[in-house]
C-alpha cells in the first residue's frame, strides 16, 4: 500500500477577466470535482483592462493542488494562475468587523483588548462597539475569540487576501 | 469618426459569422426564441439547415459530422426545452473533446430572471457541460463572440460552446466584423515541447525493453497527419502500439504492431502489455477508468511519458514520470526529427524477446468467438458486416452497449475519424443521429450505425430525419432483446437477477422502417444473415436491419471493474474473482 500523501493548505492567486459568471465558473469547478474551499475572495484589480483578482485558499494532497492549478488554468476567462504558498515568501491579510456589546469592565476590557491588536472602533454606541481588525488569519481568530466572552455579537470576515513579497509581480 | 462597418440585425451577423467560420450545415430545431435567425436562414442560401426531430440528436448529428470531419460542427435550438434538451448531447461532446458551437434562443434581455415563457438559465446549467459559454447581451458584441467561441470550440483541447442569444439581440442592429479581426486575449494553448523534454522523452524510450504506445482520441483531434506519425513512429521504433475506444483508427487495425483495444474489453495482449510494459508512451489518452481498471495494479512496473494537450488530464489519476504538454501531431514530428537525428535505436534484443512474449499472449486469441447452429452470433454479424463491407468508404458509429464493444472489436478500423461512438459519456441514443451527421458530411460513403434494440428507441425519431433528407444511414440492430450489457453486469455481479433489463413489447423494427418510409429487413438466422447484410449495404436510401441474435451471448475479454489487467476473463467458463468483485460492485 502507499502512504497517505499529507495534505497541505495553499493559497491560490486567479487573474480572471471580470465578465459575468466567472465567479460561478470557479466556484463550480471547485464543487464539482470535490474540492475544498477555504475561504474565497474577489474584487476587481484593474479597471481599464476589466480585470479581476480571486484569491482562494485551498487544502489537499500536491496531486489534488496541482489539478486544481490545471483545471484553473484551464477555464477561458481565466489570465493567470499563481500558487503563492509553492512560489516563495508571500503576504496574507485578512479583514474582519466584529461587534461587541456590552457595558462596565467588559466594554473597557474589549477597548483595551482592541488597542493591543491595533483594532480600531470604528462604530459605537453606549452599549457596543463595531471593531476593525486587520492581519494574519491567526490574529483574527485570536482577537474574535478573546471577544467572545466580552459579548461578541457577530463577525464579518473578508477571507484571505495575499500578494507575493519583493518587486516583482505576476 | 463615422463607423465603416457594415451593419446588419443580430440574426443576419450570427449567419454571416458562421459563414465566415466555415460552417456549410447547422443542425436545428426552431422556436419562439430563434425565429429571428430562422427568418434569416430562409432569406439566405449559403447554410444548409437540416430539421432535426429533437434537439439532442442535433447535437449529436453535429458530433458525427465533426468528428467524421475535423471541422466544428454547428446546431441551432430555441431556448428552454430546446436547451435543456441539448444538454446531454453538450456533455457528451465534452467528456469526448469534440468540437461544437451551439447556438440557444433566450428570451428577450429585459425578460430574463423573470421566469418568463421558455425561460431557462441557459448559461448556468450548460457551465459545467460546455468547454466555455456566452450570454451575449448586447448585439455590438455579437460578431466577436461568435468567432471567439469557433476558435475556443476547436483550439486546444476541443469542446463544445454555447452561445445564449436573447430575442431583441437578434432583432437588434449593430456592426459586423469579420473574424480575422478577433483574437482571444488570453486563451492560447501550448501546442509545441520544448526540445529538452523531447530528449528526456528519448532518453526514457531507449531505456526500455518492454516498451509500449498506448494512444487515445487526442491522436485523432489532432487530425490526420497525427495519425501517419504515429504510424511512422511506430514502424520506426518496432514498439507495439494498443488504442482506446476514441483511439480505434489512429493506427491501422490490420498492422502486426497493433495489438487490438485495451481496457475493459481490451485484448489479452493489450491488456497484458499494459501490465508487462517497462516504458509506456501514452499518446493522447487519459488514463480513464475502462481503461486502467483497478488503479493500484494498473501497470505496476513503468515509467510513463504522458503526451497531452490539456494540462489537467496530467496526473489525474495516474502519476507520470514525464508529462509532454502539447499537440500530438506537432510534438510527435519533433519526436521523429529529433529521433533521427540522433540516431537512436531500442535495444535489439530485449525488444524481440517482448514480441516473442507478445506472439505467445496473442495466441490466445481472445476475440475468438463459438458458434451455435443456426443462432446468429452478434460478433459474427459485425465481422461479416466488416467482410461485406470492404472496398467501400465505410464510416461506423454505434450505440451504447454490448454491440458497441463487438462494434469496437470486429470491425477494423484502419484510418481516423471513421469511428464515431460515445465513450466518455456512454449515451444511448449516440449512434443514430451521429450517423446522420456523417452521411450529411459524407453523402457517397456507406455510413452503418451498428446498434442495440433498446439504444435505437432513445432516439428513433430521427429515421424521420433520415428519410426526408434522404439519407442512405443504415441501422443495424443486434436484436438481443436485452439490454445485454445490463444484463451481463447482473449476470455477473448481482446473481443473475435480471431486473428490468429484458426488452419488452419490441417494436417489429421492420415495420417501424416501413411506417418512417425507409426500407426493414430482418435476418433470423445463419441462412439469412449474409443477404440481409447484403440487401441493407446495396440499398440506396435508409434501412433497418434487424440482425436476432444470441440473446445470452456475453462481451469478453472483460475486466470486471476493480479488476486489474492480468485478472481478465477471457469466456463464459471464467469466473470473477470474489474480493475483486466486490470491491468492484460498488463502481460502475
Ligand atoms: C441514456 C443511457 N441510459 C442508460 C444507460 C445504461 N446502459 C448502458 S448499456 C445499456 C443497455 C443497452 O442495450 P442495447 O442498446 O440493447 O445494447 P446491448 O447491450 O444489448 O447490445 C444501458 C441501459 C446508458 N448508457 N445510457
Ligand atoms: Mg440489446
Amino acid at each position: 500500500m502507499k502512504q497517505p500523501q499529507p495534505i497541505n493548505r495553499h493559497t491560490i492567486a486567479v487573474l480572471v477577466d471580470n465578465e459575468p459568471g466567472i465567479l460561478a465558473r470557479v466556484v463550480g469547478l471547485f464543487s464539482g470535482r470535490g474540492y475544498n474551499i477555504e475561504s474565497l475572495t474577489v474584487a476587481e484589480v484593474e479597471q481599464a483592462e476589466q480585470l479581476s483578482r480571486i484569491t482562494v485558499v485551498t487544502s489537499g494532497t500536491e496531486q489534488v493542488i496541482e489539478q486544481i492549478k490545471a483545471h484553473l488554468g484551464r477555464l477561458v476567462p481565466v489570465h493567470k494562475v499563481h500558487d503563492l504558498t509553492a512560489e516563495g515568501p508571500h503576504v496574507e491579510r485578512e479583514l474582519a468587523l466584529v461587534k461587541v456589546a456590552g457595558t462596565g469592565d467588559r466594554r473597557v476590557e474589549s477597548l483595551r483588548i482592541a488597542d493591543i491588536f491595533r483594532a480600531r472602533a470604528i462604530d459605537s454606541t453606549t452599549e457596543s462597539f463595531v471593531f476593525e481588525i486587520t492581519g494574519s488569519q491567526e490574529k483574527v481568530n485570536a482577537f474574535v475569540a478573546l471577544m467572545i466572552p466580552l459579548g461578541l455579537v457577530e463577525v464579518s470576515r473578508t477571507g484571505i487576501v495575499a500578494i507575493s513579497r519583493g518587486a516583482s509581480g505576476f | 469618426m463615422s463607423d465603416t462597418r457594415e451593419m446588419l440585425t443580430g440574426a443576419e451577423i450570427v449567419l454571416r459569422a458562421l459563414k465566415d467560420q466555415g460552417v456549410e450545415v447547422i443542425f436545428g430545431y426552431p422556436g419562439g426564441a430563434v425565429l429571428p435567425i430562422y427568418d434569416a436562414l430562409f432569406q439566405q442560401n449559403a447554410i444548409r439547415h437540416i430539421l432535426v426531430r429533437h434537439e439532442q440528436a442535433a447535437v449529436h448529428a453535429a458530433e458525427g459530422y465533426a468528428r467524421s470531419t475535423g471541422k466544428v460542427g454547428c446546431v441551432l435550438v430555441t431556448s428552454g426545452p430546446g436547451a435543456t434538451n441539448a444538454v446531454t448531447g453538450l456533455t457528451d461532446a465534452l467528456m469526448d473533446s469534440i468540437p461544437l458551437v451551439c447556438l440557444t434562443g433566450q428570451v428577450p434581455t429585459h425578460l430574463i430572471g423573470n421566469d418568463a415563457f421558455q425561460e431557462c438559465d441557459t448559461t448556468g446549467i450548460t457551465r459545467p457541460c460546455t468547454k466555455h459559454n456566452y450570454l451575449v447581451k448586447d448585439v455590438n458584441n455579437l460578431a466577436r463572440t461568435v468567432h471567439e467561441a469557433f476558435y475556443v470550440a476547436r483550439t486546444g483541447r476541443p469542446g463544445p460552446v454555447v452561445i445564449d442569444l436573447p430575442k431583441d439581440v437578434q432583432f437588434a442592429t449593430g456592426p459586423y466584423i469579420p473574424p480575422a479581426t478577433v483574437a482571444h486575449k488570453t486563451y492560447r494553448p501550448r501546442t509545441d515541447a520544448d526540445m529538452s523534454v523531447i530528449d528526456r522523452a528519448i532518453d526514457m524510450l531507449l531505456t526500455a525493453e518492454r516498451p509500449v504506445i498506448y494512444g487515445g482520441g487526442g491522436i485523432i483531434n489532432s487530425g490526420d497527419e497525427a495519425s501517419v506519425l504515429l504510424t511512422e513512429f511506430a514502424r520506426l521504433t518496432n514498439i507495439p502500439v494498443t488504442l482506446t475506444l476514441m483511439g480505434l483508427g489512429a493506427y491501422p487495425a490490420s498492422d502486426r504492431q497493433f495489438l487490438g483495444m485495451l481496457g475493459m474489453h481490451g485484448t489479452y495482449e493489450a491488456n497484458l502489455v499494459m501490465h508487462g510494459c517497462d516504458v509506456m508512451f501514452n499518446i493522447g489518452a487519459r488514463f480513464d477508468d475502462r481503461v486502467t481498471g483497478r488503479l493500484s495494479a494498473f501497470s505496476p512496473t513503468s515509467k510513463k511519458i504522458h503526451l497531452d494537450i490539456d494540462p489537467s488530464s496530467i496526473n489525474k489519476t495516474v502519476m507520470v514520470d514525464l508529462p509532454v504538454i502539447g499537440d500530438v501531431k506537432t510534438v510527435l514530428k519533433a519526436l521523429i526529427g529529433r529521433w533521427k537525428e540522433r540516431g537512436a535505436q531500442l535495444k535489439a534484443e530485449p525488444l524481440k524477446a517482448w514480441w516473442g512474449q507478445i506472439e505467445e499472449w496473442r495466441k490466445r486469441d481472445s476475440l475468438r468467438y463459438g458458434s451455435n447452429g443456426l443462432i446468429i452470433k452478434p460478433q459474427h454479424a459485425v465481422r461479416r458486416l466488416w467482410e461485406l463491407s470492404q472496398g467501400r468508404e465505410t464510416f461506423i458509429t454505434t450505440e451504447v452497449g454490448q454491440h458497441q464493444m463487438w462494434a469496437a472489436q470486429y470491425f477494423g478500423f484502419e484510418k481516423p475519424r471513421r469511428w464515431m461512438t460515445s465513450g466518455g459519456l456512454g449515451t444511448m441514443g449516440y449512434g443514430l443521429p451521429s450517423a446522420m451527421g456523417v452521411q450529411i458530411a459524407h453523402p457517397d460513403a456507406l455510413v452503418v450505425d451498428i446498434s442495440g434494440e433498446a439504444s435505437v428507441m432513445m432516439n428513433i425519431q430521427e429515421m424521420s430525419t433520415l428519410v426526408q433528407y434522404r439519407l442512405p444511414v443504415k441501422v443495424f440492430i443486434l436484436n438481443n432483446q436485452y439490454m445485454g450489457m445490463v444484463r451481463q453486469w447482473q449476470e455477473l455481479l448481482h446473481g443473475g437477477r435480471y431486473s428490468e433489463s429484458y426488452s419488452e413489447s419490441l417494436p417489429d423494427f421492420v415495420k417501424l422502417a416501413e411506417a418512417f418510409g425507409a426500407r426493414g429487413f430482418r435476418a433470423l438466422d445463419m441462412n439469412d444473415l449474409d443477404d440481409v447484410i447484403r440487401a441493407t449495404l446495396d440499398h440506396p436510401g435508409p434501412v433497418i436491419a434487424d440482425i436476432c441474435v444470441d440473446q445470452k451471448e456475453n462481451c469478453f475479454p472483460m475486466i470486471p471493474s476493480g479488476a486489474a489487467h492480468n485478472e481478465m476473463l477471457l469466456g463464459p467458463e471464467d469466473k470473477a474473482d470474489p474480493v475483486s468483485t466486490e470491491e468492484g460492485m460498488v463502481l460502475v
